[in-house]
């Protein structure tokens, strides 16, 4: 059975499972505690679990993530909550130099088992400091996992996945999607996502869209108007993690409909886009009718003022038109 | 020196032949990077093997080690195994770190040596993140975190003291001060007082002569004491005067020559060695057979690090992520 609930809802639960479940589980973070968290994604966890376990930090991101990494050495499984992922920049030195490369480096001798949770995102009009989305940054990196959910459902899941994962995970959230509602199975199962499963949210048999983040469900939408509307049949994945990537389901849709369109959010040069459809071209390009498109975010920092914020990140009519346009192209002959 | 009393000999035959053992072994690792078959960098603390070595000695079992990356001479001195250390220098599969790490990641946890670390204030706040985890068991085990002078002005440094801190973690954060942050004079990079800055902070501060064993330890042994106690962050600020440059690459004539040849003749293993001697605690013969053991172990470790073969390409993808 399953109910309907939020996003943050959905994280808070996975919170509060893994701290009762586990007591070498603590949060880090700033005003995560007092103060609820900015997203008031640990709303009650201090209350519930205490100071020990439910650590306000000082504003230092790169100190709590390499506090954190320091405890996961010894064996806690710290989450540490940056405010936003543009805050992640100032933590690189220790997600990258150090989280990313603890295995490593020493030969596997020690391990990182921490999470650092962080929302990315455009929608809110926050501007060029607060909301861009940086999957690709991270997801360019050996040694990290990272899991970007779309729905409540996975949020959870993945969530407590990476809490139980030996490796570090980078576990980006989405500012818009945190007031979303969506089906989570009861509290009474414990709902663990497995991290390197990607889901297949509509089965389609003319092209495949695949949305990272929040572009999952974005692609979703247009699915739908491209169905209703156009007379297009798309398949919807959702990769969810995108390390590890499960690349073979998304392989065996596109060898199926032999037309993609990638949807992501962050920057072109260098995204998950130009990856994918890297990988793409190398193993199934004789399945490919046309080029693989992508539709990205602008090539700009996040701007403020409405018109321009809408215009710098994908909307459901841009997946729409290049969806069209993609089959319409002339199939190779 | 002669202010403080000797330990007992036994103690003290330990720490000159673990100073003679890190001072033996860089010698032979400095002509094995010069004749290139130890690559990358190679960071001597030839110089520093008294605050090493008597910092080192205070630590109980327990308690966790982190260096920078004159790694080599910390893990010898917890007593990682001589060939282990010499295998990683030479990037064997039988090195610490299996080859991964080279000179500046090197770690041993089954001695808490968590540690050497390549970027300059990068392993701060991995300290305060063990002590903190320390702290959250209840468990008295402290950290001692070696670091040099010059990181004194990475943002860790004031972010780690101000967690620590606030948080009472104990943990004990020893900067070798060589006055010469990779080459730059102190003064002109550093424009307060260590201790003071420590104060500020809210750490206790204590200084040592680094070039003294005795000292060292016993400084060292109460910063752990207060750090334990107390739950505290505690500086202390270790003066030496390393022997040669930043890295084996560099030039030696930094600033200050004629200081540092007058302070190598001040040798802090010769010294001590003579003082044992002098207060009949050792005696000649005794100190022949303690160089020739060094000799002998690192001869060893030389010969154990050519025996053991370079890692194999198809493990490149080892360790990336734990199995």
């Amino acid at each position: 059975m399953s109910r309907t609930i939020r996003y943050r809802e959905a994280l808070n639960e996975a919170l509060r499972e893994e701290l009762a479940r586990d007591e070498s589980v603590v949060l880090m973070g700033e005003d995560i505690g007092v103060f609820n968290g900015a997203f008031k994604v640990t709303e009650g966890l201090l209350a519930e679990f205490g100071e020990r376990r439910v650590r306000d930090t000082p504003i230092a991101e790169n100190t709590i993530v390499g506090v954190g990494l320091g405890a996961a050495m010894v064996g806690l499984r710290p989450v540490v909550e940056l405010m936003t992922i543009n805050f992640s920049l100032l933590a690189m030195d220790q997600i990258v130099n150090h989280a990313a490369q603890m295995h490593f480096m020493f030969g596997g001798q020690l391990r990182a088992p921490m999470v650092i949770r962080m929302p990315q995102g455009a929608g809110h009009q926050l501007g060029p400091t607060h909301s861009h989305s940086w999957e690709a940054l991270f997801h360019h990196v050996p040694g990290l996992l990272v899991a970007a959910p779309s729905t409540p459902a996975d949020a959870k899941g993945l969530l407590k996945a990476s809490i139980r994962s030996d490796d570090p995970v980078v576990f980006i959230e989405h500012e818009h999607l945190y007031g979303q509602r969506g089906e989570v199975p009861d509290l009474d199962t414990d709902h663990v996502v497995e991290l390197g499963r990607a889901a297949i949210r509509r089965a389609g048999t003319d092209i495949t869209l695949i949305g990272i983040s929040r572009q999952a469900l974005v692609a979703w939408r247009a699915a739908d108007l491209l169905a209703d509307t156009h007379g297009i049949s798309a398949e919807v994945i959702d990769p969810r993690t995108l390390r590890p990537l499960d690349l073979d389901t998304i392989l065996t849709s596109v060898r199926k409909t032999g037309r993609c369109v990638i949807v992501e959010e962050g920057w072109p040069n260098g995204g998950i886009g130009a990856t994918l459809s890297a990988l793409i071209s190398e193993q199934a390009f004789a399945a490919l009718r046309a080029p693989v498109a992508r539709v990205t975010g602008a090539d700009v920092p996040m701007p403020y003022a409405r018109s321009l914020e809408r215009a710098a990140f994908p909307q459901e009519s841009d997946v729409v038109r290049v969806a069209r346009a993609t089959c319409e192209a002339p199939a190779r002959g | 020196m002669a202010d403080h009393p000797l330990p007992d000999a036994g103690v003290a035959h330990r720490w000159l032949q673990s100073m003679l053992l890190i001072r033996r072994f860089e010698q032979r690792a400095s002509e094995l990077y010069a004749a290139g078959r130890i690559a990358g960098f190679l960071h001597l603390a030839t110089g520093e093997e008294a605050a090493i070595v008597g910092s080192v000695g205070a630590l109980r079992d327990g308690d966790y080690l982190l260096s920078t990356y004159r790694a080599q001479a910390h893990a010898l001195a917890r007593g990682t195994a001589p060939g282990a250390v010499m295998a990683e220098l030479m990037g064997r599969v039988d090195g610490l770190s299996r080859g991964r790490g080279g000179a500046l990641h090197m770690a041993d946890p089954a001695v808490r040596f968590m540690g050497g670390y390549g970027i300059v204030g990068g392993h701060l706040p991995i300290a305060a993140g063990i002590a903190m985890a320390a702290d959250h068991r209840g468990l008295d085990d402290v950290v001692l975190c070696h670091f040099g002078d010059g990181a004194v002005n990475q943002g860790t440094f004031g972010e780690t003291l101000n967690l620590a801190a606030l948080w009472r973690l104990p943990m004990v954060l020893l900067a070798t001060n060589n006055r010469a942050g990779s080459g730059a004079a102190d003064p002109e990079s550093t424009a307060t007082d260590l201790l003071e800055r420590a104060r500020g902070f809210g750490a206790a501060g204590l200084r040592c002569d680094g070039m003294d064993v005795i000292d060292t330890y016993n400084v060292v042994a109460e910063a752990l004491r207060v750090a334990r106690r107390e739950r505290r962050p505690v500086i202390v600020e270790a003066l030496v005067q390393r022997a040669r440059g930043h890295s084996a690459a560099d030039p030696e004539d930094a600033p200050g020559d004629e200081e540092q040849r007058a302070l190598r003749r001040g040798d802090p293993i010769a010294t001590f060695a003579a003082r044992l001697i002098a207060e009949r605690v050792m005696t000649e013969e005794d100190r022949g057979a303690f160089i020739a053991a060094a000799v002998a172990a690192v001869d060893g470790a030389v010969a154990f690090a050519e025996a053991s073969p370079e890692p194999d390409p198809a493990t490149l993808y080892d360790h990336v992520l734990v199995p």
